[in-house]
């Protein structure tokens, strides 16, 4: 059954401001007939060109796409571009008082949308969209490197999603842009992405690390790390790993399944080692042992 | 509201007269089939009058009948079994299109170091027989293949494919669950090894299935533990669900002939009218033979899962090819492997009849879904572009 919250409903059964605007001031299109949705977003300014007086919408979409395409138009009208180009993804879930998460990137379409129009009519370039299977990216006006090719998604638009919304899963990064849900080549690569914005994110934020541990202690604490926060986030994705020794600061892991002898199992002791560190001791080393 | 139930490849109503066959084994009759005293051996008449049923159905022996908890269970325990039949063959064929059940764990078996191969189908969904025939080889074990796929309603051609396998000596299984009970099966005149059925596809209830194995068919237990089913599935015997079973096939041989005149003239009219109605449809595997209750459409320009939101809201219950969340983002499986186009691919319903559907019910579906579609292509970018060109 669906998920939806009352209002997801009610936006999509009566769906506002449907239609376009023939004299637009702004345009802004994203998505495609291969992926499965996709929304055109008119934008009508006031005489100052600084209000969004009017905005309408098309989109071709499950339920939950065109629910937030109706609310963004909602929540855009009366708004200053600036004011707009604020509204973030998540304001548009909650509007409508939540999305199930594997639907999020149905929110994550209506502010590429919106932003995509306002680019373009200050003047961006923005390269023409195609509706072909073999699309350009899927968000033009995003540069960087196709990462996934199934639905045309770049890096630099999958870091800004994985780190507005701080997202730690592959799976959640899908849910939120799309990308992996095809072939799912790209997901080592996602990995990567993730491991990079969470690293970024850590050097500024301060640690909520206790000050000092007993050996014991931190034995305990490390046990505990791996069974209530890694080994459920690998049995995701079908892996598992199995704590070996512990040996002053050096923790040393063997991964089994998915994750052994995987080309992203260097990642994965990345995510355990600065997990460890976060939580436990700064001077944590995490070591992979042949299972 | 009452439900227009039209999803009934995705499980069927109990009928009342099964239900009624099986609601004594729960608080009068609960003794166990294997026990020594009356009380169980009651049951176990009851029991062995239902594998009759079943076989009878099928053109099967009793013996050749083993009672599993569903479909999957007996997919599972017919691949496995093939494997450790033949610890030396390497080598599993299926199809591209199958149902999960099977799909996954060939799939799984790639991971395990066998070759797996996937055959083909046609645009119109129907197997690269010639595919089948390079692929089976000394090193096959098994092939599994379906008789009827769940989304379409195509019917492979079983006999044929089974003969191929074992003019090389691989075991032939075929997942049967869709077409029991809409088609005639007769396994006596058959080279099929094992077959499995489930029951809630055919009005009994859901947790009871059946893998067929033919007589002198080796054979490796996926489920060990008591002497059930000849030593052949273990576990206490789901015995009301079972009694359930043997009156539903009982009942499914005496309407197989309802199934392909009134059912099957009630889908044609839904899919004439709707391709009447509706420009720019097409129906997924029209070509190639199908079962009598199936119909897959595709309506270009518009989102599955907001066609069946809307009928949903009108009481009529379909299913739809794109599931559209993570995971199954892109068009279902069936639908790619046959090249069925993106334009159309999204928009992919499927209706699948029974007996218990009405002509009126049909009439409210032929009414009410042309506006769906209508509304939603005048909502959606492409469907506006379309129809301006119109
Ligand atoms: S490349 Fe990302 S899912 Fe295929």
């Amino acid at each position: 059954m669906w998920d939806y919250t009352p209002t997801v409903k009610e936006h999509f059964l009566n769906p506002r401001n449907v239609g376009d605007i023939p004299d637009a001031d702004a345009v802004g299109e994203v998505g495609s007939l291969a992926c499965g949705d996709a929304l055109k977003l008119y934008l009508k300014l006031d005489d100052n060109k600084d209000k969004i007086v009017d905005a309408k919408f098309q989109t071709f979409g499950c339920a939950s796409a065109i629910a937030s395409s109706s609310a963004l138009t909602e929540m855009v009208k009366g708004k200053t571009l600036d004011e707009a180009l604020a509204i973030s993804n998540q304001d548009i879930a909650e509007f409508l008082g939540g999305l199930p998460e594997e639907k999020m990137h149905c929110s994550v379409m209506g502010q590429e949308a919106l932003e995509v129009a306002i680019a373009k009519y200050r003047g961006h370039e923005v390269a023409p969209h195609d509706h072909d299977h073999d699309h350009g990216p899927a968000y033009p006006d995003q540069e960087g490197t196709i990462v996934c090719k199934c639905f045309g998604i770049t890096d630099v638009f999958l870091k800004k999603v994985i780190e507005t919304n701080k997202l730690t899963t592959a799976e959640q990064v899908t849910h939120f842009t799309k990308a992996g849900g095809g072939c799912g080549g790209c997901i080592p690569r996602i990995k990567e992405l993730i491991a990079e914005v969470m690293g970024k994110q850590e050097s500024g934020e301060p640690r909520k690390r206790p000050e000092k541990l007993s050996n014991l202690k931190k034995m305990q604490m490390i046990q505990e790390v791996l069974e209530r926060d890694i080994r459920p986030l690998l049995w995701a994705d079908g892996g598992d790993l199995e704590l070996i020794d512990i040996d002053g600061p050096k923790v040393q892991v063997a991964f089994r399944k998915a994750c052994a002898g995987c080309a992203s199992s260097g990642y994965t002791s990345r995510v355990v080692e600065q997990k460890l560190r976060d939580l436990v001791a700064e001077d944590i080393v995490v070591e992979e042992v042949a299972a | 509201m009452k439900e227009i139930y039209l999803d009934n490849n995705a499980t069927t109503k109990v009928d009342e007269a099964v239900f009624e066959e099986m609601r004594p084994y729960f608080c009068e009759l609960y003794g166990n089939p294997s026990s020594m005293h009356f009380f169980g051996g009651q049951v176990q008449q009851k029991v062995d009058e239902a594998r009759k049923r079943v076989a009878a159905l099928l053109g099967a022996s009793p013996d050749e009948i083993i009672f599993t908890a569903c479909g999957t269970e007996s997919d599972n325990a017919a691949i496995r079994s093939a494997l450790e039949v033949f610890p030396e063959k390497r080598h599993v064929i299926t199809s591209r299109v199958e149902h999960p059940a099977v799909l996954t764990q060939c799939r799984n078996l790639t991971q395990k170091g066998y070759r797996v191969t996937e055959i083909g189908v046609d645009s119109e969904g129907q197997l690269d027989m010639a595919e089948l025939k390079a692929a089976v080889d000394a090193d096959t074990a098994i092939v599994s293949l379906m008789y009827a796929n769940n989304e379409t309603g195509v019917i492979f051609p079983i006999e044929e494919a089974a003969a191929i396998a074992k003019a090389k000596g691989a075991l032939f299984h075929t997942d049967a669950v869709q077409a029991v009970g809409k088609v005639p099966i007769n396994l006596a005149a058959s080279k099929i090894d094992m077959l499995s059925l489930s029951g809630h596809k055919l009005h009994a209830p859901k947790g009871i299935g059946v893998l067929y194995l033919r007589r002198g068919t080796p054979f490796r237990p996926f489920m060990v533990g008591g002497h059930q089913e000849k030593s052949r599935r273990a576990g206490t015997e789901n015995a009301a669900a079972i009694i359930a079973l043997g009156k539903a096939c009982e009942l499914a041989g005496e309407n197989m002939a309802i199934e392909n005149t009134q059912v099957k003239a009630l889908r044609d009219r839904l899919q004439s009218e709707l391709m009447a109605r509706i420009p720019h449809a097409r129906i997924n595997g029209g070509a190639a033979e199908r079962l009598p209750n199936t119909l897959n459409i595709a309506f270009e320009f518009v989102e599955g899962e907001a066609i069946l939101l809307l009928l949903n809201e009108l009481g009529i219950c379909a299913s739809s090819g794109s599931a559209c969340t993570s995971g199954s983002l892109e068009p279902s499986h069936v639908l790619r492997a046959m090249g069925v186009p993106f334009t159309c691919a999204h928009g992919s319903i499927r209706f699948s009849l029974s007996r218990y559907t009405t002509e009126a019910e049909i009439d409210t579906v032929i009414r009410e879904l042309p506006p769906v579609i209508a509304n939603l292509r005048k909502m959606s970018p492409f469907g506006r572009e379309f129809l301006k060109e119109q």
